[in-house]
C-alpha cells in the first residue's frame, strides 16, 4: 500500500444486474485501469480518480459480495472483488485518492476563476498582513475544511477594496516645489551634491517640457545622463542668484546651458494654445485687444501704479511665480503615466508619446456653454423640486429614519411580486412608503416570523441572565471581561475557537439551501469540523479549573449553542431530504 | 416674471427678484423718464446687469415710437461677454413672452484683434499689428490696386462683406464677439466692418470705455450714436482713472528715436511721391488752403484714430498756412522733436503747466500754439496722402502729434512733468515727458452733454457725492442700496494682529519687517487649513507680492500653504495670468482647493468674479494706497485740492478704499453665496478708513471684528463656515422678505412703497 499500487482480480459490471466481465483491477493513487481478460472485449477502462465523485461498498454480512462502487457524472463502476479483504485494500486506497482528488478540485476551482498572479499575491498579501487571517485560512484552507475558494468568498469585500483602491487613484504629484531640490555638501570641498530619484526627474520634465526636450535630443548622444543633470543644476543655480547678466553672460557661452536659462517655448506655445480654450469671462488676453489707451506711451505712465521692469536680459529671468504657476498647473493636470520610472530615458519618451496623444482641442462650443452655464444667479430662479430631500442633519434621529425608510425600499425591491417603488424618495415619500409597509404587516403579518416569540424570549432571559452574573461576578470594572480572568491560554484557545466556528456558521448557513452536489459536501464536510469544535469546546469546558469553570462555561454556552443549532439543523435537513426521497426540483 | 413699474411692463427672466433689484429699477425709471442721468451704487452679488438690462429694454419695449439705444460699457472684454450672455437670457425670456415684436439686435464690438477672422492677419502679435495687417489688405488705394491687379493681396473676407453691400446685415439677436466670429465665418463676410457698420442700427450694443471716453476712439466710432441713447457706465468705480487716462500722453527716449525714422521714412515718400505722382500733393495743399482737415467721408478702411482733443474743441477752421506743405509741416515736426528731445535731457525733476511749456516751444522751435494744435490733423492727412499702410510703424509720430495736440488746445486741467528717472529705481536713466491730464471730467464731458441719460453704477461708489465733484455732472438720482440678506452671508473682518499679537499692516515702515510677513503667511496658513474651496488674496503690489511670496517660499511657509491647496498667481503676463486662474478654477471645482494671489488696482482685480467656491474667502494684505511720491499724483491731488476744494487725505484714503472694497467685493454674487473678508491690516480699524467702505460692507462689519488677531480669525472663520453650510428659507422667511416673487411684488406695489425696506 505503502508503494500506492493495488492490483486486484475483479468482475467489471455496468450495472448491478450485469453479470460482469472478469479481469484485473489496477488502482494507483492517481487513476485505475480495468484490463478484461479477454483482450476482445471492449470493456476496457482507464479513468482518473478526478472525474470519480464518490466510493460506495458493500458490508460484510449484508449477504451481498463484497461490491466497489465508484460513482462519476453519467452513472458508477461496479467491480465485484474476490474478497471483502481485498474490498477493504482497495477502499483504502479510493478513499484517499479521492480524498486528494477534493484538494485537486479547489485548485481546478480557483484556475477555472483564472486567478491572475496579481489576485494570487494580493491574498498572499492580505494574509501576511494579518495574522488573525492567517491563523484562520490555516485552521480552516490547510486542514481541508474549506477549500480556497470559498475561503475567499466569504472576504471578497478584503478583496474588492483593495482592488478598487489600486485601480481608481493615481498618485497625483506632490504639490511641493522641486524647483529648489536642495543640494547636499559636505563642507570640505567646493563641490554639492544632488540628490535625484526617478521621481524628481519625472516632475521635471513634466514641469519643464523645455528640459525634457533636451533631455531626448541630447542624452545620450551628445553627453551622457550626469552631464546633463549637471548643466541643468548649474542653470538652476544660476537662477536662483537672480542675475539676469550673469546668467546672459553663462548662455551666451555654453549654447547647451542656454536651453536651461531661456524661458520655455514650448511651454509659451502650449499657454497660448491653452488661452484659446479658456473661459472667456477671464480670458484676458482679449483685453489687451481691446483696449485703446494702451498704446504705447498713452495713458499714465509713471504713477507707481504700474511697475517697472528691466526689459533687458528679461529672457533670462524666470520668477518664483511664474514656476509656482506651472506647479499648480502641473499637479492639476495630474501623472499621466503610472509606472515605476526606473530608466529616464523610457519615461522621457512614453511622456513625448502621451502629450501627443492628450492634444484634442476644445471646440468653441465648450466654450459657449461654459459662459452660459455661469450667467444665470441661481437663487433668483424658481426653486425647481427637488426630488432629494436636502441633506440637513438637525435632528440625528430624522436622518437615520429617513435612512430606514431607503433599506425598507431595498427590501420590498429584492423581493419579488411587490410593487416597484420609484427609485428616488422625498422626505414625503419616505414617509408614506413606511407607513404602507407598515399597514401591510398590520393586515397581512409578517411573512416568516423571524423568531417565535417564546424563543425570542428565552434568549432574551438567557443573555440578561448571563450578563447580570457575570456582572455580579466580575464587579467594579466595567472594561472587564469574563475572559480577563482567565488564564492566557485557556483564553487565547478560545478566542480562535470562536472566530473559527464563526467563519464555519457563516459558511455553513450561506450553503444553504442545498442544491448541488458541491454543496452537500461542504455541508458535511463542515458538519464534521463543527462537531470537532464543539468537542474541542467541551474539553475546554471541562478542563477549566473548578473554580472558573462557571464562568468558562458561561462564555462557552452560548457558542455551543449556535453550533449545536447548526447541527440540529443539518440532521433535520437529512431526514427532511431523505424522507422526501425523489430528487425532484433540481434538488441533489 | 412680469410687473409693472408706473407704466412701464418689466419683464425679468428670472421667478423671483431681490428686492433691491426692484428699487434700483423704479429709481433708475425715475431717471429715464426725465431724461436725466444717475449714479447708482448697489452691492456686489446683486444682480445690477440685469436689473439694468431688463428695465431699459422693458422701457424701450413700452414706448415703441421713441427707440432709446442703449450703449453698455464695460471695462473689460470679458465682462462685455458675460453681459451679453446675460442679454441673451433676458432676450429669450422676453421673445417667448411678447413674441416676434421683443426683436432685438445687440452685439459686442471690439477691436480687429478681437474680431478678424482673417488667418494671415491674425498672425500678428498685438493689436497694433493686427490693425495695420487688416489696413494692409483693406485700405482704399490698396483694394484699387488689387481690383486691377489680382497678384495683390486682399482679405476675401472683406472684399465679400463690400459685394454684398446693403444686404450684408446681421439679422436680430444677441451677438456675443464669438458669436459675430462665426457668424462671419459662415457667410465669408468681415465680423468686424459688419459690426461696426450695424453698430448704428443696433438696439443694444456693449462696448469698451474707450470707444466713448476716449475720443480718438469715439471720433471714429461712437460719434453717429444718436442723442436718445442710455449710455451705461458698468463697475464705474474707476472711472475718473479711465477719463485721466484718456487724455494723458508720454514721451520717452524710445518715442523720440522712433519719431525720427518716421519723419524720415516719410520725408522719403514726400520725395518720391514728387517725382512720381506731385498733383497729389498739390490736391493735398489745395484742400487744407479750402479749410478741410480731412476729405470729408473717408471709407471706413481708411480710418484712424481721430484726434485725441474732444470734438468741441477741436477748430472748424483752416489749417495755418505754415504747416500746408508737406514739407514744411515735416520740419515743424522734426523741430518739436528736437526741441522735446532737448527738454528731456535733464537732471532733475521738472513741473510746468501747459501754457507755459507752449510759450517756451514757442521761443525755443518758433512754434506757435496754433500749429501744434493742428498737429494731429495734418499728420493725419498726410499719411492719407502718402498711402502709409502700416500705421503700426507710425506710432511714435502719432504719440508726438496726439501730445501737440493736446498741449495745444488745453490749457488748464493738464500739467507736463519731466523726470529723469524712476524715483524707486534711480541708477537707471529712463527719462520721460509726461502730458498727464488731472481733471477726470473733461473727458467726460462730452458724453454727458451727448446722450440724455447717463447711468454710472457700481458695487463702490462710496462716498457717492463724491462722484458728482470730479466727473462735474448734476445727476438727477443719486443712490446707494444696502443689501437685504437672508442670512449674513458675508463676514468682513479686520485683522490687526498676528498670531504673536504684535501689530501688522503695510505701512512703509513696517512692509519689509520680518515678523509682519510671518504673520500675514501664519494668518494664510491657517485659513488655508480651515476654508474650504477657493482663497484669493490681494496685495498691495506687484513688488511687494513678489516680495513677500520670495519671503515665505525662503522661510518655508509657502511649503506648508502648498500642503493645503495649490498657488495660482497673476503675473504681468496676461496670457500667463488667464492660464493660473482657469487652472484655480478648475482646482476648485474639482475640490483640491486653491489660492489666487492678485494685486488690488491689477486686471484680476478689476474684472474677475471669485464668486461661490471660486471664492470663499478674500484676503486684502495692507491698504491698497496709490504710489504716494509719484509726481503725477501729487500734481493730480494739487489739482483736486484747488478746484474741487477735496483733501489730498480725504481723496488718497477714499482711492485706496475703493480698491479693496473692490476687491473683496469680488467673493459675492448672488444671496445663496457667502464668503469671508478679511481686512489685514491695523490701519483699517481706524474710523477715518473704515468709514469709507460701502455701507453694505460696513452693515455687516461687527465691533467684535473690528481688531482681531489671527487665532481669534480662525476661530470666527470655523463658526461662520459652520453655519453656512446650513440650510436656510431663501425667501428670508417670516420677517422681512428678501426674495420677492410675483405675487409678493403686487402685493407690495398695492400697500404702496412707503413700506419699502430701503
Amino acid at each position: 500500500m505503502s508503494s500506492g499500487q493495488v492490483v486486484k482480480r475483479v468482475k467489471y459490471k455496468a450495472t448491478v444486474k450485469d453479470p460482469g466481465t472478469s479481469g484485473v483491477l489496477k488502482l494507483t493513487q492517481e487513476k485505475f485501469v480495468f484490463k478484461p481478460n479477454d483482450p476482445t472485449s471492449n470493456n476496457k477502462l482507464d479513468v482518473e480518480f478526478r472525474f470519480i465523485k464518490s466510493h460506495k461498498h458493500t458490508k460484510e454480512g449484508s449477504g451481498k459480495p463484497p461490491w466497489l462502487n465508484l460513482t462519476h457524472a453519467q452513472g458508477s463502476y461496479i467491480f465485484e472483488l474476490d474478497s471483502f479483504a481485498d474490498l477493504h485494500v482497495c477502499r483504502e486506497l479510493v478513499g484517499i485518492a479521492l480524498s486528494k482528488h477534493v484538494q485537486g478540485e479547489a485548485t481546478k476551482v480557483i484556475s477555472e476563476e483564472q486567478l491572475s498572479s496579481a489576485e494570487m499575491t494580493l491574498r498572499i498579501k492580505l494574509l501576511q498582513e494579518d495574522s488573525k487571517l492567517q491563523r484562520l485560512h490555516k485552521e480552516l484552507v490547510a486542514s481541508g475544511k474549506l477549500t480556497e475558494s470559498e475561503f475567499w468568498a466569504t472576504k471578497k469585500k478584503l478583496l474588492d477594496q483593495d482592488e478598487s483602491r489600486k485601480l481608481k487613484q493615481r498618485i497625483g504629484f506632490k504639490n511641493s516645489l522641486i524647483f529648489d531640490t536642495k543640494p547636499m555638501s559636505d563642507g570640505r570641498i567646493n563641490q554639492v551634491k544632488f540628490q535625484l530619484t526617478p521621481e524628481i526627474k519625472y516632475q521635471i520634465f513634466t514641469l519643464k517640457p523645455a528640459v525634457h526636450q533636451a533631455f531626448l535630443n541630447f542624452v545620450p548622444s551628445k553627453m551622457n545622463e550626469v552631464d546633463f543633470w549637471n548643466k541643468y543644476f548649474k542653470a538652476e543655480y544660476l537662477h536662483s542668484t537672480k542675475n539676469a547678466v550673469a546668467a546672459a553672460a553663462e548662455a551666451a557661452e555654453d549654447e547647451d546651458l542656454a536651453v536651461f536659462l531661456k524661458d520655455d517655448e514650448i511651454l509659451e506655445i502650449e499657454a497660448r494654445k491653452k488661452v484659446r480654450r479658456v473661459d472667456p469671462t477671464l480670458d484676458m488676453e482679449a483685453d489687451q485687444g481691446d483696449d485703446y489707451t494702451h498704446l504705447p506711451d498713452h495713458g499714465i505712465f509713471r504713477d507707481g501704479s504700474k511697475e517697472i521692469s528691466e526689459a533687458q536680459n528679461s529672457l533670462y529671468k524666470r520668477t518664483l511665480l511664474q514656476d509656482l504657476n506651472r506647479q499648480g498647473a502641473v499637479v492639476l493636470e495630474g501623472k499621466t503615466l503610472d509606472m515605476e520610472m526606473e530608466n529616464p530615458r523610457t519615461v522621457a519618451e512614453i511622456l513625448a508619446r502621451r502629450k501627443q496623444e492628450s492634444d484634442e482641442v476644445v471646440g468653441d462650443e465648450e466654450r459657449r456653454n461654459r459662459i452660459s452655464k455661469m450667467t444665470p444667479i441661481e437663487d433668483l430662479q424658481s426653486q425647481d423640486d427637488h426630488r432629494y430631500a436636502p441633506l440637513c442633519i438637525k435632528d440625528p434621529r430624522d436622518y437615520f429614519d429617513f435612512q430606514q425608510a431607503n433599506a425598507v425600499k431595498t427590501l420590498d425591491d429584492s423581493q419579488p411580486g411587490m410593487e416597484q417603488m420609484m427609485c428616488s424618495l422625498g422626505s414625503e415619500e419616505a414617509y408614506g412608503s413606511l407607513r404602507a409597509s407598515i399597514s401591510k404587516i398590520q393586515t397581512t403579518g409578517l411573512r416568516d416570523p423571524l423568531f417565535s416569540p417564546e424563543v425570542a424570549l428565552k434568549v432574551l432571559h438567557g443573555l440578561t441572565k448571563n450578563i447580570s452574573s457575570s456582572k455580579y461576578h466580575l464587579g467594579k470594572t466595567s472594561q472587564e471581561s469574563v475572559l480577563d480572568i482567565l488564564p492566557n491560554t485557556t483564553k487565547e484557545k478560545l478566542l480562535d475557537h470562536w472566530v473559527c466556528s464563526q467563519e464555519l456558521l457563516r459558511h455553513y448557513w450561506s450553503s444553504y439551501p442545498v442544491t448541488t452536489q458541491n454543496l452537500v459536501n461542504k455541508t458535511r464536510r463542515l458538519k464534521d469540523s463543527i462537531s470537532q469544535i464543539y468537542s474541542k469546546l467541551e474539553e475546554i469546558k471541562v478542563s477549566a479549573q473548578s473554580d472558573l469553570r462557571h464562568q468558562v462555561s458561561l462564555v462557552v454556552h452560548p457558542m455551543q449553542q449556535a453550533l449545536d443549532a447548526a447541527l440540529l439543523h443539518y440532521d433535520a435537513d437529512i431526514r427532511k431530504r431523505n424522507a422526501r426521497g425523489s430528487k425532484s426540483n433540481g434538488y441533489v | 416674471m412680469k410687473f409693472e413699474i408706473d407704466d412701464v411692463t418689466v419683464y425679468f427672466p428670472y421667478d423671483n427678484i431681490y428686492p433691491e433689484q426692484y428699487s434700483y429699477m423704479v429709481e433708475l425709471k425715475r431717471a429715464l423718464d426725465v431724461k436725466g442721468h444717475c449714479l447708482l451704487e448697489m452691492p456686489t452679488g446683486t444682480g445690477k446687469t440685469i436689473a439694468l438690462l431688463s428695465l431699459i429694454t422693458s422701457y424701450v419695449l413700452s414706448k415703441p415710437n421713441s427707440p432709446l439705444k442703449l450703449l453698455y460699457c464695460t471695462r473689460t472684454v470679458h465682462e462685455m461677454e458675460k453681459t451679453l450672455a446675460e442679454l441673451r437670457l433676458l432676450h429669450e425670456y422676453q421673445l417667448r413672452h411678447l413674441g416676434p415684436a421683443a426683436r432685438i439686435l445687440a452685439l459686442g464690438l471690439s477691436s480687429r484683434k478681437n474680431l478678424c477672422i482673417n488667418s494671415r492677419v491674425l498672425t500678428a502679435e498685438n493689436r497694433d499689428s493686427v490693425d495695420a495687417g487688416c489696413r494692409k489688405l483693406t485700405a482704399s488705394w490698396v483694394r484699387a490696386l488689387a481690383a486691377e491687379n489680382p497678384s495683390v493681396p486682399s482679405c476675401e473676407f472683406f472684399e465679400q462683406y463690400e459685394r454684398a453691400g446693403s444686404s450684408a446685415v446681421l439679422p436680430p439677436g444677441v451677438y456675443t464677439l464669438q458669436d459675430l466670429r462665426v457668424f462671419g465665418k459662415e457667410k465669408g463676410w468681415c465680423p468686424y466692418y459688419l459690426a461696426r457698420h450695424m453698430v448704428q442700427f443696433a438696439n443694444v450694443v456693449v462696448y469698451s470705455y474707450q470707444y466713448l471716453l476716449d475720443p480718438k476712439v469715439a471720433g471714429i466710432i461712437s460719434k453717429e450714436m444718436q442723442k436718445e441713447s442710455v449710455v451705461v457706465f458698468d463697475e464705474a468705480h474707476n472711472i475718473d482713472n479711465v477719463c485721466i487716462e484718456a487724455l494723458s500722453v508720454s514721451v520717452r527716449r524710445q518715442t523720440i528715436e522712433g519719431a525720427r525714422r518716421n519723419l524720415t521714412r516719410m520725408r522719403q515718400e514726400i520725395d518720391k511721391f514728387k517725382a512720381t505722382d506731385a498733383g497729389r500733393l498739390r490736391a493735398e495743399y489745395n484742400r487744407l488752403v479750402e479749410g478741410l482737415a480731412l476729405r470729408g467721408d473717408l471709407p471706413a478702411t481708411d480710418a484712424w484714430l481721430a484726434n485725441p482733443a474732444l470734438p468741441d474743441d477741436i477748430l472748424k477752421e483752416a489749417v495755418p498756412g505754415n504747416i500746408r506743405r508737406a514739407e514744411h509741416f515735416i520740419h515743424v515736426l522734426r523741430r518739436l522733436v528736437q526741441y522735446l528731445e532737448g527738454r528731456l535731457d535733464t537732471e532733475n525733476v521738472e513741473k510746468e503747466s501747459p501754457v507755459s511749456f507752449v510759450v517756451s516751444v514757442l521761443n525755443h522751435a518758433g512754434i506757435d500754439q496754433k500749429s501744434l494744435k493742428f498737429c494731429y490733423d495734418r499728420l493725419h492727412s498726410l499719411m492719407m496722402t502718402l498711402e502709409i499702410t502700416d500705421t503700426d510703424e507710425f506710432l511714435h509720430i502719432q504719440t508726438i502729434c496726439d501730445f501737440a495736440t493736446l498741449i495745444g488746445t488745453y490749457a488748464r486741467g493738464f500739467s507736463v512733468i519731466i523726470e529723469p528717472f524712476d524715483e524707486r529705481m534711480p541708477h537707471i536713466p529712463d527719462p520721460v515727458l509726461q502730458l498727464c491730464c488731472h481733471d477726470a471730467s473733461l473727458a467726460i464731458k462730452p458724453v454727458f452733454e451727448r446722450f440724455q441719460s447717463v447711468v454710472i453704477t457700481s458695487g463702490t461708489l462710496s462716498p457717492i457725492d463724491l462722484y458728482p465733484r470730479l466727473l462735474n455732472f448734476n445727476p438727477v438720482v443719486s443712490r446707494s442700496f444696502t443689501m437685504s440678506l437672508t442670512r449674513d452671508c458675508i463676514c468682513p473682518m479686520v485683522l490687526t494682529r498676528g498670531s504673536d499679537q504684535l501689530p501688522v499692516s503695510t505701512k512703509f515702515d513696517m512692509r519689509s519687517d520680518l515678523g509682519v510677513v510671518r504673520n500675514y503667511g501664519r494668518l494664510l496658513l491657517e485659513m488655508s487649513s480651515v476654508v474650504p474651496d477657493g482663497i484669493v488674496c490681494f496685495f498691495v503690489s506687484y513688488s511687494y507680492m513678489d516680495g513677500i511670496v520670495n519671503t515665505w517660499n525662503e522661510n518655508g511657509i509657502l511649503k506648508e500653504i502648498m500642503q493645503h491647496k495649490l498657488v495660482f498667481i497673476e503675473t504681468q503676463d496676461v496670457v500667463e495670468t488667464t492660464l493660473a486662474l482657469d487652472n484655480y478654477r478648475k482646482a476648485c471645482d474639482c475640490g483640491r482647493g486653491a489660492i489666487f494671489f492678485s494685486v488690488a488696482r491689477g486686471k484680476v482685480a478689476e474684472g474677475i468674479d471669485f464668486d461661490r467656491h471660486y471664492g470663499r474667502l478674500v484676503i486684502m494684505f495692507g491698504v491698497p494706497f496709490q504710489y504716494t511720491l509719484s509726481k503725477i499724483l501729487l500734481a493730480r491731488l494739487e489739482y483736486l485740492r484747488d478746484t474741487f476744494q477735496i483733501k489730498e487725505g480725504d481723496f488718497l484714503t477714499f482711492d485706496a478704499l475703493r480698491q479693496a472694497a473692490q476687491c473683496v467685493g469680488r467673493v459675492i454674487r448672488s444671496k445663496a453665496d457667502y464668503g469671508m473678508m478679511i481686512f489685514a491690516d491695523k490701519r483699517y480699524s481706524r474710523h477715518d478708513k473704515r468709514s469709507k467702505l460701502p455701507s453694505w460692507i460696513l452693515s455687516h462689519l461687527h465691533d467684535a471684528h473690528l481688531n482681531l488677531s489671527t487665532d481669534m480669525a480662525l476661530h470666527i472663520a470655523r463658526e461662520f463656515l459652520r453655519k453656512m453650510a446650513q440650510p436656510y428659507d431663501k425667501t428670508g422667511g417670516t420677517g422681512k422678505k428678501t426674495l420677492l416673487s410675483q405675487e409678493d411684488l403686487q402685493k407690495m406695489v398695492i400697500s404702496g412703497m412707503d413700506d419699502m425696506m430701503f
